[in-house]
């Protein structure tokens, strides 16, 4: 009844609020289309430059792999790669190639190396056809050729965003009733500590459900991500990531005084994760600093939500993660009514 | 008489600190069923500390707190109390029915009864007319006075109210302290909270506190016989060590 009481207040903040409505909403599916029009592009094409009459096969030789442009002079080949215009010039030598990179890129130095190789490989292949070189065949056990960058960074940012947002509302609704000084007013009432955090879960339980399913269902829906497994494990994962930061969020802003302070948990508590999360490849981290990884939840639902989008798993894969997850929920939670003692002893 | 001798609210030797630093420093005190007792004193001398201890939100770091015949803090009771923070605990995304049909909620009031004791505080405090407006439009004397409606609203035994009557003009002033006295004698007790001297002669009786004392209690006419007072002023700063 109580509970009711909280959840139903909650629901009406909300749907009174269309800002905060927004943030949880509309802003998570924007950001995932920017980030969609950036990284679903087709793979980058480098453009290599050429110097003089010498050098003329090259468009032919590197046009299937790179824009290739002609250079008068070596000067004006070398301007053009101070201004940024060329990622390289490549120059044959007696018969083996001299590359000189831009360098301040290594997604570019990387796409020059690769083109650059590919063509000698076309080459080789061109003046020694008799001993015909063996083309190697590949093999997928998960993804394939078609697979985008998009594909692979989705399962990781609809995680992140769930995560994120949900962290950030929950914490500052949370605090507010503190500041405001409700919470006080709140606890002369009969309600008990744990009926406040079961009401907060709640109420709050069913905007962050229904972003966690909108977000989840535009990545995989609209922008068509990869979705190798079942999307019903994805939506539990998510329902959980969102749970977890829900729950932390409103614990920690016992720790925080005013909105600022909550803000300035995100460097803490956010970024980290993000490094964590599997954004970046962490194969060459310091074996100090990994042990890190195994305490952030974003970390677990992210793994569990590739091993599902990307590697078409199901309930086996993930079990260890969604019990990781449930397991933080229900201590941030426990914390949480642990914190408000703060306020009320009984 | 007998009832007006029932003790409803009584504190003995209580002592509150925070870290190191001692906000109530030994305060006895008794509220008895009934009355309008007023706590009279300057801004920082405890006031709203000893409130929440007695409205079982804080606990005393020494000594006993009862209300009701019951031992504080105490979850059952706080259902009994109505209690009016400083601040005012409003949501203001929410409209002012929405603000009472939560804490009226949260007491146990639901249906006919949360309809009607909804439209009777609201037209106490003269806000009838603004039930559905959006609690952060309203001014500051509107915020303090549907606050007061929501600590009405579940008909506690016993009222605590901290300063009820900042920015709420003259006239509505008067109209709550009538309905104030109307309650008691109807047998609420009222324990209230102000530093403005001359609402304190409107109350039954009186304890002055200053830097976490009760310097003084008794009837405001016992106060100032006592000092030899013209004034409660003049009584609080005879008894406050400061002579006229």
């Amino acid at each position: 009844m109580r509970v009711r009481a909280l959840i139903v207040r909650i629901i009406r903040q909300f749907l009174h609020d269309r800002r905060t409505l927004a943030l949880l909403i509309i802003v998570p599916l924007a950001v995932l289309s920017l980030v969609y029009l950036v990284f679903d592009g087709d793979t980058y094409r480098p453009r290599i430059g050429a110097v003089g009459a010498k050098d003329s096969a090259m468009p032919d030789i590197l046009g299937p792999y790179a824009e290739v442009a002609m250079f008068d002079s070596g000067e004006e080949a070398e301007a053009a790669l101070a201004g940024r215009e060329i990622d390289a010039i490549v120059r044959l030598e007696g018969g083996s190639p001299r590359v000189k990179l831009e360098g301040s890129d290594p997604a570019r130095n990387r796409a020059v190396t690769a083109a650059v190789q590919s063509a000698m490989r076309d080459l080789a292949a061109l003046r020694h056809q008799a001993l015909s070189v063996p083309l190697p065949d590949f093999e997928y056990l998960h993804g394939g050729p078609d697979m985008s960058t998009f594909d692979s960074l989705s399962p990781v940012l609809i995680g992140l965003f769930a995560f994120f947002f949900v962290f950030l509302i929950a914490g500052v609704s949370f605090l507010r009733e503190r500041t405001g000084g409700t919470l006080e007013r709140l606890l002369a009432t009969p309600l008990r500590r744990w009926e406040i955090v079961a009401g907060y879960t709640a109420g709050f339980g069913i905007f962050t459900s229904l972003q966690a399913v909108l977000i989840a269902g535009y990545a995989v829906g609209v922008l068509g991500s990869m979705m190798a497994g079942s999307f019903g494990w994805v939506i539990l994962i998510m329902l959980l990531l969102s749970l977890t930061a829900l729950s932390l969020g409103t614990f920690l802003s016992a720790f925080a005084d005013t909105e600022y302070q909550m803000i300035q948990f995100i460097p803490l508590v956010i970024v980290p994760q993000v490094f964590f999360s599997g954004l970046f490849d962490l194969g060459s981290i310091s074996p100090w600093l990994r042990w890190l990884s195994h305490v952030t939840p974003l970390k677990y639902g992210a793994d569990a939500l590739r091993d599902v989008m990307i590697r078409g798993e199901g309930w086996n894969a993930i079990r260890f993660e969604v019990f990781v997850l449930l397991g933080l929920s229900v201590a941030f939670m426990a914390a949480n009514v642990f914190a408000l003692r703060k306020h009320r002893k009984i | 008489m007998s009832r007006e001798q029932r003790v409803c609210m009584s504190a003995r030797g209580v002592v509150r600190r925070f870290g190191g630093k001692e906000v109530i420093r030994g305060i006895t005190l008794t509220v008895r069923a009934g009355e309008i007792f007023g706590l009279l004193g300057p801004s920082g001398s405890g006031k709203t500390t000893l409130v929440k201890m007695l409205a079982g939100i804080d606990r005393a770091t020494e000594g006993d707190i009862e209300v009701l015949g019951t031992r504080m803090p105490n979850l059952e009771v706080l259902s009994r109390i109505g209690y009016m923070a400083q601040s005012d605990a409003l949501y203001a995304e929410l409209t002012a029915r929405e603000n009472l049909e939560f804490f009226g909620a949260l007491s146990g009031l639901r249906g006919g009864r949360l309809k009607r004791r909804m439209r009777d505080v609201m037209e106490l405090v003269g806000l009838a007319e603004d039930l559905d407006r959006f609690v952060g439009t309203f001014s500051g004397g509107m915020k303090r006075r549907l606050s007061l409606a929501i600590a009405l609203l579940h008909e506690p035994e016993a009222l605590i109210l901290d300063e009820p009557t900042v920015g709420i003009d003259p006239v509505l002033r008067k109209s709550i302290w009538d309905e104030l006295h109307a309650l008691s004698r109807r047998g609420t007790t009222v324990l209230v909270t102000t530093h403005v001297m001359d609402e304190a002669e409107k109350c039954g009786r009186l304890g002055m506190l200053r830097d976490g004392r009760l310097i003084a209690a008794g009837t405001p006419e016992e106060l100032k016989a006592e000092a030899g007072a013209a004034s409660i002023e003049e009584a609080f700063l005879h008894f406050g060590g400061v002579r006229a």
